[in-house]
């Protein structure tokens, strides 16, 4: 318990502080939703229609910004060796991390969703349910993405290949999280899309770790 | 408390590095492992830490690297090239963050003998390479690990500090603890004993076992 405390503050203190990245992708989500009118048009009812996906797309986008220092910094100044001779097993970390990740990246996302749902007109019954599968959804993306950053924890420039391994697999997340915004904007029972999101979520949080170590191991051996 | 090694050969890359290396550490003992560059000293400490594919048997306090790798890992400390610090962490959340994680050895004997209570509270990014070395190679001692794994640990070290890092090696021998140094340069040890990895006796055997780099790829 001590060791999960003291590599989830270190990781928190990394992010945090200067280089760590994590204004990044709030910045660049806020960026990217304000952009969507001035592309779309002042046209208050269309912007309503698609607040939801929009929304939900510029996250998964900004969730990426910064996964591909995920692990490639620890393995560039050596870390990772040593982490992986600690007590900790690779799969906890893996968890960690991603945590981090979420708490860094995810979570300003979903505080910052509603005031972006101000500027695109978003219905006021859906603010709630906006949030609520924000918060649900995110870690999804974190803790999948943490798969794309271990397979390419080795290669240079690996961002881009991570954007192309790991965007697939934000799919179900995306349909189910823009569903059930769109179901509450609808007024229709949001509950069936919602419920799937948190499924996928919660398979994503008990599988990724697995599958990030092994790819981890791969390159260390 | 025993490493034995059998017939460890190991291919990097499908190019045989060395093979059938045999040899024992016994605790309390000091290994240095040296030949030229490029002849596998890296490689062969990267191997007992689990950290590199190999053929053959390493067998460390009774247990096989082979069958249980973490429970062989769990007894080695291993310090590389790389120093492993965050430079926007200072001096002292880099070596805390280790001691909780490892919670092996003590603090404060790790601050003591590489003297790193000056710079305690410096960012790593501010420090010099020696300083960073030290504070890499302070992670050994917090780790409370039987079997320390060296790969060049002295470089950009001064000769004060090497010396007083052949004492802090000398200290945890005499502890039951056993030590494996690939070394240019003579730490002033008490008649370690040494093997001696030789390149030239690779060169002229076995061809690569990539089946795509084997044939006339060269």
């Amino acid at each position: 318990m001590n060791a999960t405390f003291a590599v989830l503050t270190r990781e928190l203190r990394l992010a945090l502080r200067s280089g760590g990245g994590a204004g990044l992708g709030l910045a660049f989500f806020l960026i990217v939703v304000m952009l969507i009118p001035f592309g779309v048009g002042p046209f208050p009812s269309l912007l309503a229609q698609i607040a939801p996906g929009t929304l939900w797309i510029a996250a998964l986008l900004a969730c990426l910004l910064s996964l591909d220092r995920l692990f490639q910094a620890d393995f560039e100044d050596g870390t990772l060796d040593i982490l992986a001779l600690s007590p900790m097993p690779l799969e906890g970390l893996v968890a960690i991390k991603a945590t981090a990740h979420w708490l860094t990246t995810g979570l300003p996302l979903v505080i910052a969703a509603p005031v972006l749902g101000i500027t695109l007109n978003l219905p006021s019954n859906a603010y709630w349910w906006l949030v609520i599968s924000l918060a649900v959804g995110t870690p999804a993306l974190s803790f999948l993405g943490a798969i794309g950053a271990a397979l390419t924890v080795g290669i240079r420039r690996g961002g881009l290949l991570l954007s192309l391994l790991v965007l697939p697999l934000y799919i179900p997340t995306l349909i189910f999280g823009a569903r059930t915004v769109t179901a509450a904007v609808e007024g229709v029972d949001v509950m069936p899309a919602f419920l799937l999101l948190a499924g996928v979520t919660l398979l994503t949080l008990a599988l990724t770790p697995i599958a990030a170590a092994a790819a981890l191991r791969m390159h260390m051996r | 408390m025993t490493l034995n090694v059998s017939n460890l050969t190991c291919y990097r890359a499908g190019r045989l590095i060395f093979s059938d290396q045999n040899f024992t550490i016994d605790p309390g003992e000091t290994v240095m492992l040296r030949g030229p560059n490029g002849s596998g000293k890296s490689t062969l400490l990267r191997a007992l830490a689990g950290m590199q594919p190999f053929e053959g048997d390493v067998i460390l306090n009774g247990v096989t690297l082979a069958d249980d790798l973490d429970g062989v890992q769990e007894q080695i400390a291993y310090a590389g090239h790389l120093d492993a610090i965050k430079p926007q962490l200072t001096v002292g959340e880099n070596l805390t963050f280790w001691a909780q994680l490892f919670e092996g050895g003590s603090i404060s004997d790790a601050i003591e003998q590489f003297a790193l209570e000056e710079i305690w509270d410096r960012p790593a990014h501010a420090c010099s390479a020696g300083q960073k070395r030290r504070l890499g190679l302070a992670r050994l001692v917090v780790s409370g690990r039987v079997l320390w794994l060296l790969d060049e640990p002295t470089v950009s070290l001064d000769t004060e500090t090497t010396a007083r890092f052949a004492q802090i090696i000398k200290t945890h021998c005499a502890g039951g603890g056993m030590a494996m140094i690939a070394t240019h340069i003579d730490l002033g040890l008490d008649t370690p004993r040494e093997i001696v990895l030789d390149p030239s006796a690779m060169r002229k055997s076995t061809p690569s076992r990539d089946p795509f780099l084997s044939g006339d790829w060269e």
